[in-house]
């Protein structure tokens, strides 16, 4: 299957990857800059991205752990989602993932 | 290799960050990582959790693939340690007297477990938690039959260690020099409740207990002897009491620091192109009152390491990253925000008893931080109160169905 990544600049990076995978290491894995500081335990919100629309509502739901984490997060949208709580699956082949526009700014943690 | 425009020594957290975010912030040079251990930089914290448990296999540690390396070309220098700085050749000496030298140099070697002096120290099957290695070993250990271990130290490396070993269904006795578990990091409220928490669970958790000797069969560890005289037995013992910061060779350079080494505002230590990150690196926290101090935490490797790479790309802000930290144990997910230090008093939210719950740090009225048990909301709103420096009134702050975010 297919992810594109989008940064913050706009440029698109396509990557293929398998189903199973999860979103954070395969966005890390592509030079995306996803920190993903606490490896998935949800004590950081440092792997947000937003997802494309079209794609957001294929993905199960947020639980309100991540929607809560995702308060801290810088640049949240309606779209918002902490990459690290996405595996991949064959529905979501060609999902969009947008690096959130202040990403830069790691001290927002 | 003869030289690199930056040199990073030290492949765990802080060095890794570091080497990614010189990268991302456009810088071309060449980038050397001088690591102890044989692998790719590793995230550590799983060690005492998900991979201790099997949860997680060893590939799923590694903090980027090791192939990405060589596509950001970055090299890297495994399996060695810089044994010599010389500050004003700029270049360091290799184990094997080798040398490296270096236009930036950045210092990222967190510390090595502190050891315990006592007789029998040195025995087989006393183990430290900061390696795949240590790991690895002791798991070992487990399957090949151990079952009756001794942890040493009841901070929170030895409480996730003895969660996990509990949980694979070893007898674990917990030993904590000290009258309370935490006391370095936390208020009694939070260590009482975790006492009671691993006790619960089968823990044998013993507090105000001197270790006096491990005994052993003149090759391996059988039992840890304490001073009232009573052995525990044990076929393995692990000694989570702490780190010594890594920086012998820094310090002998002539870089300032006397516990770890210190740096200013922008991790840069006392000797010129020489900055210092993560466990190993004294600062001023902002979030302590300025107290010159060490933080043991991913996040503030993973946030020195981003500061010193964009000064190093010319793009300087002093270093003032919010202080935050994690904790899992059995089914309990601790969040800490912002750093207790000098709290003159705390207030409790919610119900311990009900395994959810937060306690807040504060001084002269003032919220310095929270530790937050299976309470997320707490954690995500409290950290707002912690950065505006909250004075809020302390009964509805005891009231936990009144939500944080409406104390700003």
């Amino acid at each position: 299957m297919k992810v594109v990544f989008v940064t913050a600049d706009g440029d698109r990076k396509e990557v293929q990857a398998r189903a199973g995978t999860n979103l954070l290491a395969l966005g890390q894995a592509s030079g995306m800059p996803l920190e993903g500081t606490c490896e998935g335990q949800m004590a950081c919100s440092t792997c947000h991205v937003v997802i494309g629309k079209d794609w957001f509502s294929k993905l199960e739901a947020a639980s309100e752990e991540e929607e809560d984490m995702l308060d801290l997060a810088a640049g949240v949208t309606a779209h918002s989602r902490l990459s690290c709580q996405i595996d991949l699956s064959d529905n979501l082949d060609g999902i969009e993932v947008h690096m959130p526009g202040l990403w830069h700014d790691m001290q927002i943690g | 290799m003869e030289k690199a425009d930056v040199v990073i020594v030290g492949a765990g957290h802080g060095g890794a960050q570091c080497a990614i975010a010189l990268r991302q912030s456009g810088f071309e040079g060449t980038i050397a990582v001088i690591g102890r251990e044989p692998e790719y930089p590793y995230e550590r914290p799983p060690l005492s959790k998900e991979y201790f448990a099997r949860e997680k296999t060893f590939d799923r540690l590694y903090i980027r693939p090791p192939t990405f390396w060589a596509e950001k070309d970055v090299e890297f220098l495994l399996d060695t340690e810089v044994t010599a700085v010389d500050p004003a050749a700029h270049q360091v000496t290799l184990r094997d007297g080798s040398t490296v030298g270096y236009s930036k140099l950045v210092w990222a070697t967190g510390g090595d477990p502190r050891r315990l002096s006592c007789p029998g120290s040195d025995l087989a099957g006393v183990y430290a938690v900061r390696t795949r290695q240590d790991c690895d070993l002791l798991m070992a250990e487990v399957d090949a039959g151990t079952r009756d271990i001794v942890v040493i130290g009841g901070g929170y490396i030895g409480l996730e260690a003895a969660a996990v070993l509990t949980k694979l269904g070893c007898n674990v006795t917990l030993l904590e020099a000290l009258p309370r578990v935490l006391a370095r990091v936390a208020g009694e409220e939070l260590a009482e409740f975790y006492q009671k928490e691993h006790r619960d669970h089968g823990v044998d958790l013993r507090t105000d207990v001197g270790v006096e000797a491990f005994e052993g069969d003149g090759h391996k560890v059988t039992g840890v002897k304490l001073s009232d005289g009573e052995v525990i037995p044990a076929q393995a013992v692990i000694v989570g009491i702490g780190i010594v910061p890594a920086v012998g060779a820094l310090i002998l350079a002539g870089a300032a620091g006397a516990n770890g080494v210190d740096v200013d505002e922008y991790c840069r230590t006392s000797l010129d192109d020489v900055y210092a990150i993560g466990d190993c690196a004294a600062f001023a926290c902002d979030f302590a009152g300025g107290q010159v101090m060490r933080v043991e935490s991913v996040q503030n490797a993973n946030d020195m390491a981003t500061c010193v790479a964009k000064h190093i790309c010319g793009d300087s802000k002093p270093y003032h990253a919010f202080p935050w930290f994690w904790s899992n144990q059995f089914d309990l997910r601790l969040q800490t925000a912002g750093i207790n230090a000098g709290f003159d008093s705390t207030v409790v939210r919610g119900d311990p008893e009900a395994r959810s719950f937060s306690v807040v740090y504060l001084k002269e009225g003032k919220v310095l931080a929270l530790d937050c048990v299976n309470a997320t909301k707490d954690y995500v709103q409290g950290r707002k109160l912690v950065e505006a420096g909250a004075h809020p009134d302390l009964s509805e702050l005891a009231d936990a169905e009144k939500p944080l975010k409406e104390l700003l």
